[in-house]
Parts: structure tokens; sequence; C-alpha cells
């Protein structure tokens, strides 16, 4: 599935059914560009899950209100939940782990 | 990002040094990332009377005379604050302030500063603690945050904050000597010498992360690195060297130790794959 760049205008609407993982990052951090990657090949490899990304640089709107404290971080939502939220770089197994 | 090197060396000293021209003389790519070398207590002594060759130099001059190797063997460095490691199964991923780099295996050179976390610091890492001001400040514009400034540059880290928009209480080597952290889901406060003070984060700037902090589940012994007799720590693929080992503080130990990581790494690479 591909990856979602995702804003305050499409937000809710996304996370609003099914499951979801969003990326929080920005383009000055080093460790959400070896993140990145990592979540658009778990967005390749399967289809359940929608996948999105927030540059928290310009939605810090989002950024507040999901309390992101440091980058990356990576959120699961199940309809519109928050259902796990993990902060520092995560490998692909602890991605999957999120939904289980 | 950048390539991944085979071997990352954190630390600029005499143990770092000796690692990085044996790795290097072995073929294998090192990155050498340190703080800078006149931070260091070696840098500062006046004579050192006891290396074998190099009797009365100046520990400056000393650290000078072994660097001379790296432009020859073209041995990279990197100065900064090392504040994060992760292991990714066969890589590392090191991020140094807002760079990151990745390498298959790690030697630990850290030397003898290994700071003890305060209580609550590596439970709210991430969420409210934070070891660099320029990665998370933008997180915490408009809110109060505590600065503990030990480190040289921490200082100037405050006053990024402070320019940003955070309202910082600033704690420097002299104002507090005990440190809690408190908070659950995330940071509520700083508790410095019994005086609590309701933050939403804390920067710790130290000039070392505890080693135990960068790699959970590392094995230490008496506050230092736990390795074997080919410097191998208790997790694949990491080894340590010199004075993050154990007494004695020695420039002969360092190098000696830092000799046998960077061939145990080499033997370990040959093991594994890339």
């Amino acid at each position: 599935m591909s990856v979602l760049e995702l804003t305050k205008d499409n937000f809710d609407a996304t996370i609003a059914s099914g499951d979801t993982l969003v990326d929080f990052w920005a383009p000055w951090c080093g460790p959400c560009k070896m993140q990145s990657p990592i979540v658009d090949a778990f967005a390749a490899a399967q289809s359940a899950v929608k996948v999105g990304k927030v540059n928290t640089d310009e939605q810090m709107e989002l950024a507040q209100k999901y309390g992101i404290m440091a980058i990356p971080t990576l959120i699961a939502f199940r309809d519109g939940e928050v259902i796990a939220k993990k902060t520092g770089l995560s490998p692909a197994g602890e991605i999957e782990a999120m939904f289980k | 990002m950048n390539e991944t090197y085979d071997i990352l060396i954190l630390g600029g000293g005499p143990a770092g040094i000796s690692a990085a021209l044996t790795a290097r003389a072995r073929g294998r790519s090192v990155l050498v990332i340190s703080n800078p070398a006149a931070t260091s207590a070696l840098h500062k002594a006046h004579a050192i009377d006891n290396y074998p060759g190099l009797v009365g130099m100046s520990g400056a001059e000393l650290l000078a005379r072994m660097t001379e190797g790296f432009a020859q063997l073209a041995i990279p460095t990197v100065t900064g604050r090392v504040t994060g490691v992760m292991p990714l199964g066969e890589s590392f991923m090191v991020s140094v302030g807002t760079d990151v780099y990745a390498a298959r295996s790690l030697i630990l050179a850290s030397g003898a500063a290994q700071p003890r976390a305060y209580p609550g610091e590596a439970e709210l890492l991430g969420r409210g603690v934070s070891y660099c001001a320029t990665c998370d400040g933008m997180f915490y514009r408009g809110k109060r945050v505590a600065v503990i400034g030990l480190s040289a540059d921490a200082r100037e880290e405050a006053d990024f904050l402070s320019g940003i928009g955070c309202e910082v209480e600033f704690f420097d080597r002299t104002r507090a000597k005990t440190y809690e952290i408190r908070g659950t889901e995330k940071v509520a406060s700083l508790v410095a010498d019994g005086v609590e003070y309701p933050v939403d984060g804390v920067f710790v700037l130290r000039d070392t992360v505890a080693s135990s902090v960068l790699l959970p589940g590392l094995a230490l012994d008496g506050g230092h690195i736990a390795v074997d007799r080919s410097m191998a720590a208790s997790m694949p693929g990491v080894f340590a060297c010199g004075d993050c080992t154990g007494r004695p503080y020695q420039i002969a130990k360092a190098v000696g130790e830092g000799n046998v990581a960077a061939l145990s790494a080499d033997g370990y690479l040959g093991k594994t794959k890339s």
C-alpha cells in the first residue's frame, strides 16, 4: 500500500477506521531518515494497515495533539484510537508488534 | 544516508585511537566519534611519565602524536556526542546530535566518565527526557524545561532553547547535587536537591551518555562495561576497551585493549556477512 502524506486536513479521516500507522518525522532528524525506508517497506509488504507520515515541522498542531516530544515517533491507530506509541527508531518487527 | 561502516568507534582517546589504527590496518572501514579532544582529562595532563617511548610528554602532545596515523590511513573522525544507539539485528545505528551513522559493529571506548543515570531518566527518555536540545527542542516551544548542564556546551544548548521560546530553568554543575526526574506517562517535574520544579521536559547534557542508557541490557560490572578477554561486551558485535572497561585507568592498558578490541571486531565481521 502506498504511503500517505498526512496533514491536519486529512489526518482524522485517515485514522478514523481500520488500522493506521503514522510516522512523525522532520527533515533535519537523522534517525528519521533511517526510519523512513523501514516504514516504506512495511507499507509495501502488506495491505491491512494504512501508513502515513507527518512532517512535524509543517504540522505542529498534530505533533502537539499527539504529545510528540522526540522523533521519530510511530503511533498505531485502530478505528481512531491510539493503541501503541513508540519513540526512537523502530525495526520492522517492532512495527508489526504494535498492531498485535 | 551515510555508508555503513564496518566499525564505529565511540571515543577518541588512546583506546579508540589504537582500535582505529588496528582496524584500519586490517582493511576495515572505521569512523571515530568523539568529544572535542580538549575536553578530555588526558588532554589537560601536564606530563605522562610511564608511556613507553614517549616519556614526559604532555597529554595534548601525546594525543596529537597518537592520531598522526589517522591522515595516513584515511581514518575519518566526527566530533560530537553520541546520544543514541540502536541495535538493528546485524547492524547498529548511532545518532550524534541530528546526524546518524550506521555500522556492523561497535567499539565502545568512551572513557572513565561513565555517568550513572538519574532516577527516572532512562524510563522517561523520549517522553520528556532528552539528550539533545537542537534535536528535540522544537517540541517544547512555549513550555517549561529544565536543563541539567554538565557538558562544556550546555550553556549554548540552553540558550538555543530560550531562543526558540522555551522557559528554561538552568542547573549548572554547582546548583544541585542530586536529581530525580518524576512522571508516569511523561515528565512532570524535576526534583533537584529535594526541591520540586514542575517542567514538561528535562534536557540532561553530559559529555558522555551512560552506556547503560545507550544500550539497554548491556552487562555492567561495578559501573564499568563487562568484557571478556577478547574485549567482547555482552551483546553480539559490541566490543569495549580502555577506561570504560575498568581500572587501571592507564594509557598503556587502554592502547592494548583497543588493539584487542579491533582484532576481535575484525574476527566477528569475518564471521558475519554484510
